[in-house]
């Protein structure tokens, strides 16, 4: 399963760059489009990379099960015998992987471009790495249920984004106190509590969201 | 006579206020071929995926051995081999690579019966080729290899022949024949004249 996830993103690499592109875009449109002033981006910096990062996961969800819904696929999968919810958390992770790592590991870059201050850098890598899974299996219940549709996109992101808030608040503000030199453990521990707690139910909730988008 | 291995009871199926079908029994004993017909729209499709589960029925009932399919799921999909109008062909994957996921679903890992599957099904040579590249036919053949690899029980198959040529479907056939011959149960849809050596059924609907 992860050999076939992983072959499919291999021979699509345009599904890993689009993201990977645009989340440098939306980045790179705050320093043209507000100010310049390296004092005013390090204050922003932290939160700017985490909503683009957001944003460009959410464009990247739509797809998660639109090709196996569209071929077939979908259907195979929920008449095997193997576990479903067990298939779908290796569908997210694999996502989250190929589409997400990516963009974690470009974000330091464009941290240095908006100024972001020395101390931040260690927040910003540690809130994405914890937050971001999180938003994947949540994103991927939203996914479930509205892939039989056919603009499901813009719904996706009314129904899941409000979920995301908490996620961005704690790593805006843990991004903050590191800048500010403080300890960020608290907001890490809260981060790390929201995964644990996706991972448990999200894949369930997932196969069960794919079953009725596969009923009607 | 032998226990039924699949069984449906009353089965009604609306969308909306369109009503498909109602009041719907049959019982499929091993070694039988059950043809559902009827024009297009009359619900053939519908009572496919009821039958494998992946629609509930809006009233009535399916028996996997007596059990209802819902709460012996697992050990149903065990035995249930489903392939629609679409079967979970990744165009961008080889045929081979499409079939050896299909099989890892179920946990059967066969290197020697992937090819011995791929050559029975005509595709010798075209192992390789990225599944976008092969014709309608050809493609529709990758997913009925999975018939040569088969331990399942019950096929259950939604317009097989489609894009297949004469020669392809006399092998489709004989698959079928031998696999009700081996006590399996087959229930198909198509709008081909096939000649079957098993004593077949015909489930009308509309």
């Amino acid at each position: 399963m992860i050999g076939r996830e992983l072959l499919i993103a291999a021979r699509y690499p345009a599904e890993i760059l689009n993201p990977l592109v645009f989340f440098l875009m939306v980045v790179a449109l705050f320093p043209l489009g507000i100010s310049p002033e390296p004092e005013f981006l390090s204050l922003i910096a932290g939160p700017v990379i985490w909503i683009a990062a957001l944003l460009a996961l959410m464009l990247s969800l739509d797809s998660l099960f639109k090709n196996d819904f569209d071929d077939g696929s979908l259907e195979q999968l929920l008449i095997s015998p193997s576990p479903i919810a067990m298939m779908v958390l290796v569908k997210v992770i694999t996502h989250w992987f190929t589409t997400v790592f990516p963009i974690i590991l470009l974000a330091p870059v464009l941290a240095l471009m908006l100024h972001l201050p020395a101390e931040g850098y260690g927040a910003l890598f540690l809130t994405l790495l914890l937050g971001t899974p999180t938003i994947s299996l949540i994103g991927g219940i939203g996914a479930a249920l509205t892939v039989g549709l056919h603009r499901g996109g813009v719904l996706l992101s009314l129904i899941v984004l409000p979920l995301f808030i908490p996620i961005l608040v704690f790593s805006a503000s843990a991004i903050e106190a590191a800048n500010m030199g403080m300890l960020y453990n608290p907001q890490l521990a809260i981060l790390a509590a929201m995964l644990l707690l996706a991972l448990l139910a999200a894949p369930f909730a997932t196969a069960f969201a794919l079953k009725i988008s596969i009923n009607n | 006579m032998p226990q039924a291995l699949l069984r449906a009871e009353n089965l009604l199926f609306e969308y909306d206020d369109l009503l498909l079908f109602e009041d719907l029994n049959f019982s499929a004993r091993p070694g039988e071929v059950i043809y559902v017909e009827g024009p297009n729209g009359s619900g053939k499709t519908t009572l496919l995926k009821i039958l494998c589960g992946l629609i509930d029925p809006v009233e009535g009932q399916v028996y996997w051995q007596d059990q209802r399919i819902n709460s012996a799921a697992s050990h149903y999909r065990e035995n249930l081999l489903y392939l629609g109008h679409h079967a979970g062909i990744k165009s961008s994957l080889t045929a081979r690579e499409n079939l050896k996921w299909l099989l890892s679903l179920r946990g059967v890992r066969g290197r020697v019966e992937i090819e011995h599957a791929l050559a029975l099904s005509g595709l010798a040579g075209f192992e390789d080729i990225p599944c976008g590249y092969l014709s309608a036919g050809q493609k529709r053949r990758v997913s009925l290899a999975r018939m040569f690899i088969s331990n399942e029980k019950v096929w259950i198959l939604d317009e097989p022949f489609t894009a297949i040529d004469k020669g392809g479907v006399a092998t489709l056939e004989s698959a079928i024949n031998q696999h009700a011959e081996q006590g399996g149960v087959v229930f198909i849809t198509t709008h081909q004249q096939m000649n079957l050596t098993v004593p077949t059924e015909h489930l009308v609907l509309g």
